[in-house]
């Protein structure tokens, strides 16, 4: 697979990109708490934001907002207006089995199915309708090569998907939320379970998926966000406290409560 | 983690502002070296140099530990990389001292009021943003930097009338010229020229410290407008970081 070379938006060009996601007055209330405080934010599309913050900030609560993920948790309402490709998410037209198509997660622990490789890759497919082997096997091979899983895989396709190690299961994971041909992937904390040679592998396959898909991550780890993402969202306590170029947040930062975070002076 | 990366750039500041002492305490003897006539104190500036290098040496090892150990971001990072910026404008500093303290006892100017006044008003001026520089380094304040900065342009003024000035000396002593006169000449010009270098490198160590204030990089013309960056930086306030 050929990839484009990444193209570095400057700032003053943010503003003419494609949107992915388009948030406006987000809140998210589980019960009578507030977790998410009226946020407004623009995802561009074929780049990676990256979501910082301390635990319970809310950049999780946010992310699960863009799948509506959130609507799976008893007591949880989400409020506020979000658009995924120019379409609203909680319009009732809108049929949550296309946005979860058209939106792919990925979790913290890697979940594969207790089937084969294949079967995990060809899962989302088959739910979907497509039962022509020949397309299948396209399908799947294609997302193991997208993930860089297919050289260690190809031979054993049939073994269970259980048997791989833990980052071979992640990527097993993305390669699983690809095959049903999403445009924006989030990723929860996709790395923080694996070893640095994993996590390193994990970080490769985000910059070559860049050009190809939206992808939203969250990570606690703050390196990970400066090297993987073009933009960075910081969040405080439910609210968004610096949207801004990753190069730029992680050097020069527009409001002190961010240069505090990032340079470990609170949090 | 934090805290142990906080530690070690207070040593670090600590570090930084014992070398500027040492590099102003240098340029201070070698003039006084040269004006007095006082080679001891010269021979005293020469050889202490060496401490001065390997300060650098110390100061620059200290940045890479940090920067290798903790990847500091936005404020510390922007620290760290002026820090090992005007490390080295500070070891060239000490440098210019070696050359100024080389002409102790070979200048007199005793006959020459209007070379000593001008020589020592350049002195003082580049002794003087040698001085806030540092200062606006250690307090990391942007409008003391960029009047440092500012101050350049006056000392390459009087860089130039010094040279000016010994030209016209020289064709006003037309038949009394002698070769050991010209060689005292030619060195003070050679202690001007160390002069104006240190100016230059003060207002390398100021931009310095304005990138480390601000974040934005002054170099290049960006600078010339100083009004716009005192408004820029009153505004900022406490948000600036």
């Amino acid at each position: 697979m050929e990839l484009m070379k990444p193209q570095v938006i400057e700032r003053a060009a943010l503003e003419e990109t494609e949107t992915a996601v388009l948030a406006t007055g987000v809140e998210v209330w589980y019960g009578p708490a507030r977790s998410v405080h009226g946020i407004d934010l623009r995802i561009p599309v074929r780049r990676v934001t990256a979501f910082i913050g301390p635990s319970g900030c809310g950049k999780s609560t946010l992310l699960r907002c863009f799948n509506r993920m959130n609507d799976l948790i008893p007591d949880c309402r989400v409020k506020g207006r979000i658009e995924v490709h120019g379409k609203d998410i909680h319009a009732p037209e809108t049929a949550l089995e296309d946005l979860r198509r058209e939106v792919g997660m990925v979790f913290q622990k890697s979940n594969p199915f207790s089937k084969s490789i294949y079967d995990n890759v060809a899962y989302g497919p088959r739910v979907h309708g497509q039962s022509e082997r020949q397309q299948l096997d396209g399908i799947v091979e294609t997302c193991l090569k997208r993930v860089a899983l297919w050289d260690e895989v190809k031979d054993r396709l049939k073994s269970s998907a259980l048997d791989l190690s833990g980052g071979q299961q992640q990527r097993l994971c993305i390669a699983r939320a690809l095959a049903v041909g999403p445009t924006v992937l989030l990723m929860d904390e996709p790395a923080s379970a694996l070893d640095p040679r994993s996590t390193s592998r994990i970080e490769d396959l985000i910059t070559e998926l860049r050009d190809l898909y939206t992808i939203v991550i969250v990570t606690h780890n703050m390196q990970q966000a400066a090297r993987v993402s073009d933009y960075t969202a910081f969040l405080y306590e439910g609210n968004l406290i610096e949207f801004n170029e990753t190069r730029r947040l992680f050097t020069k930062p527009e409001h002190a409560q961010t240069n505090d975070y990032i340079t470990g002076r609170f949090g | 983690m934090t805290k142990h990366m906080l530690h070690a750039l207070d040593r670090l500041k600590e570090r930084v502002e014992e070398l500027g002492r040492t590099v102003q305490r240098a340029v201070a003897d070698s003039l006084q070296s040269v004006m007095t006539r006082d080679e001891t104190l010269a021979v005293r500036v020469i050889e202490g140099d060496r401490a001065i290098d390997l300060a650098e040496v110390e100061v620059e090892e200290e940045c890479l530990k940090v920067l290798a150990l903790h990847q500091p971001v936005a404020t510390d990072l922007r620290l760290l990389v002026g820090v090992l910026k005007l490390n080295n404008d500070l070891e060239r500093i000490g440098d210019l001292a070696v050359n100024i303290a080389g002409n102790a006892g070979k200048i007199n100017l005793d006959g020459d009021p209007r070379l000593t006044e001008i020589l020592l008003r350049l002195a003082g001026r580049s002794q003087d943003m040698l001085h806030q520089g540092l200062d606006s380094l250690m307090r990391q304040d942007s409008q003391l930097a960029l009047r440092v900065c500012a101050a350049d342009d006056d000392v390459d003024h009087l860089y130039s009338l010094f040279r000016s000035t010994i030209q016209d000396t020289l064709a006003a002593d037309q038949g009394a010229r002698s070769l050991e006169r010209i060689e005292c000449l030619m060195r003070a010009i050679s202690v001007s020229r160390s002069l104006e270098r240190i100016a230059d490198h003060a207002t390398n160590i100021a931009e310095d410290v304005i990138y480390m204030a601000t974040g934005e990089i002054p170099r290049h013309g960006a600078l010339r407008d100083l009004r716009v960056w005192k408004d820029r930086d009153d505004r900022a306030g406490d948000q600036s970081c």
